[in-house]
């Protein structure tokens, strides 16, 4: 019988292998299944391509840079956005197929369960974002305002990802299934597309504009574009001019609504 | 006995799903190094009592304590020393067999070396080995139970809970899973194994608690049981239909006890407690004194089915008021 530490340094220790262990099972995953894993990466960069060179002729930009140029951070926000449909499939499946209870039954770091979720998804988010990067590069997109701006604009990404964990997370645990991933991804299609990423809010119908400004999404892809060094096409909004304080605080206040909430889930599996 | 002499014990033990009562107060005691068998009706709480007693889910009223430790106030402790196998196989699809067993090595805290060797060993215990490398969801039904037992054996734990572990498995894949819990009792483990399977309570199971609506309705060794339904049964098939009155009073008179007259199969059976034997020699004389010709006599133990049908049968007929064989006639005494 193992013996179970007494202190709140050892039970940390346990938490971080565990922790551990886990995101090695997720990564064994991908090892297992590198199509599935390239054509999750390829993704992106094919809605890109498509987006750039189809609607590419026929769309303005403010700023009057590219279109591509315009859409690539658009995109990156985008993929941190969908990554919510992998956290939310991969715990509804652990969950429907009792593997979580399984983990729940052992003398495993509960929180571990859902912190080696987190962090295989971040690893995945950051190799998602190194392959459109260098898309992004061939097509004409530049970080031109130096590497430190270009990292804040990335850890503003990730921060997002990050806060989307929690809803992933939290949606995953009551869901009954994994097929329901077809119900949060009609949720977050028009998220994603109601937002600065793809279009400038200032082309849309005014009512629209304004969700669109104050979307999240919006607050990071701005961000971004900010640091990047990119035409900014900031709005005159508030939300708009305040783009980087947004993009911190949006993923602050989506991680303290539902981080508690998904702690609230897990805790409730015992019920 | 005390109380550090059961791995197991339960006290009152409640929980409600919505109107439902899957724990209405059940009481267990299982005595530390022996298998214990919870029988029970689809419905009637094993699996909810497993995840109670595996801090799975946390009971609504009463106690239990498993391997020394409080399971709501000392989850974790109770962990640690558990062990436990699903009603549904639970194991990672997508990683091999292999991969499986090291990782829940690790996450019970073996080192990266030892959960190795330990996944070895299991492996080769289960005849995994062949397997070890191909992913789990390729597995056939019965490879994955094995995987799936395997799994939950890591640690030689203290206390093992199967729930229904033989379900959807060959006969020869359930007597090495019956080798394997023989094998591991004999080690100093408590088993406590739910199953619908009575044959399977009853040779593997030193004790039983059979189960419904949440509670225990009977307890006992295997033998108790049977012997709570009767001592025995004596059976005969006639040859001719003429002659099924006269034969069930004469089975009815030697036995003291009703005789139970199955006309389609030309069949008179009536309960032989004690002395089963006597009364078989004479139904046997009576029989061929007034010349009833038998195509059949046997005078049988119960199974432990009947003893489990006649166990939770009784509550329905309460029920209903009504009894539910209705080909048959009876015969007084
Ligand atoms: N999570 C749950 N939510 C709602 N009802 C539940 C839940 N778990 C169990 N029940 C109900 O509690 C009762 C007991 O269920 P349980 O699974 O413990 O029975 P069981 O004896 O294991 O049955 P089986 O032989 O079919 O496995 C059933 O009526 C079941 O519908
Ligand atoms: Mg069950």
């Amino acid at each position: 019988m193992m013996p179970l530490p007494e202190t709140p340094l050892g039970r940390l220790r346990w938490a971080v292998a565990d922790t551990r262990t886990l995101t090695g099972r997720a990564l064994a995953h991908w090892a297992r299944r590198p199509g599935d894993v390239a054509v999750a990466l390829l993704f992106p960069v094919v809605v890109v391509l498509l987006m750039g060179y189809l609607f590419g002729g026929q769309m303005e930009v403010p700023g009057g840079g590219g279109y591509r140029a315009f859409i690539v951070p658009g995109m990156f926000a985008m993929t941190m956005l969908f990554g919510v449909e992998t956290t939310f499939a991969e715990i509804a499946g652990d969950k429907a197929r009792g593997v979580t209870d399984r983990f729940r039954a052992m003398p495993t770091a509960p929180s571990a369960v859902i912190a080696g979720r987190g962090v295989a998804d971040l690893l995945h988010s950051v190799a998602a974002l190194v392959v459109m990067a260098c898309c992004g590069l061939a097509i004409g997109w530049r970080a031109g305002d130096g590497a430190g701006r270009a990292l804040a604009g990335f850890g503003l990404l990730l921060l997002l990802r990050f806060a989307l964990i929690w809803t992933g997370v939290y949606l995953g645990l009551g869901a009954k299934g994994p097929e329901s991933v077809a119900t949060v991804q009609m949720l977050v299609w028009p998220i994603g597309f109601l937002s600065s990423a793809m279009v400038a809010p200032a082309t849309m119908p005014d009512w629209l504009g304004v969700i669109a400004e104050w979307n999240p999404m919006s607050a990071t892809v701005t961000a971004c574009r900010e640091l990047f060094g990119d035409p900014a096409p900031a709005g005159g909004s508030w939300a708009g001019r305040h783009s980087v304080l947004l993009a911190v605080a949006w993923p602050l206040l989506i991680t303290a609504v539902f981080f508690p909430l998904a702690a609230r889930r897990f805790r409730a599996m015992a019920r | 006995m005390t109380t550090s002499e059961f791995a197991v014990v339960a006290e009152g033990l409640r929980k409600r799903y919505g109107d439902t009562e899957a724990l209405a107060g059940l009481d267990l005691r299982v005595p530390a190094g022996t298998v214990h068998g919870l029988l029970g009706p689809n419905g009637a709480g094993k699996t909810t009592a497993v995840r109670v007693l595996t801090t799975l889910a946390r009971p609504d009223g009463g106690r239990a304590t498993v391997a020394g430790h409080d399971v709501v106030r000392a989850a974790a402790r109770v962990r640690a020393g558990v062990g436990l196998v699903g009603q549904h196989a639970a194991v990672d699809e997508v990683l091999s067999g292999r991969r499986n067993l090291v990782m829940f090595g690790r996450l019970c805290h073996l080192g990266p070396r030892a959960a190795r060797r330990r996944a070895e060993e299991l492996l080769e215990r289960f005849r995994l080995t062949e397997a070890a490398g191909r992913p789990a969801g390729s597995y056939s039904g019965g490879m994955r139970r094995r995987l799936d037992l395997a799994a939950g054996m890591i640690l030689a734990p203290p206390v093992l809970f199967l729930d229904e572990p033989t379900t959807g498995l060959d006969p020869r894949a359930r007597a090495e899973v019956w080798d394997e819990v023989r094998a591991l009792v004999g080690g100093g483990t408590t088993v406590l194994l739910t199953t619908q399977y009575l044959e399977e309570a009853d040779r593997l199971a030193d004790g039983i608690s059979v189960i419904d609506r949440g509670r225990v309705i009977a307890e006992g060794s295997p033998g108790d049981l049977k012997a709570r339904v009767g001592g025995g049964r004596i059976e005969v098939v006639l040859e001719d239909p003429a002659a099924l009155t006269a034969a069930a009073e004469i089975v009815a008179r030697a036995a003291g006890a009703r005789a139970e007259v199955d006309p389609g199969a030309l069949r008179v059976g009536a309960p032989a407690d004690a002395g089963g034997a006597a009364v078989l020699i004479e139904v046997v004389r009576a029989l061929d004194g007034a010349g009833v010709r038998v195509a059949d006599i046997v005078l049988r133990r119960p199974t432990l089915d009947e003893a489990f049908l006649r166990l939770t049968g009784d509550r329905q007929q309460g029920d209903t008021g009504q009894k539910d064989d209705t080909e048959q006639k009876e015969v007084p005494a």
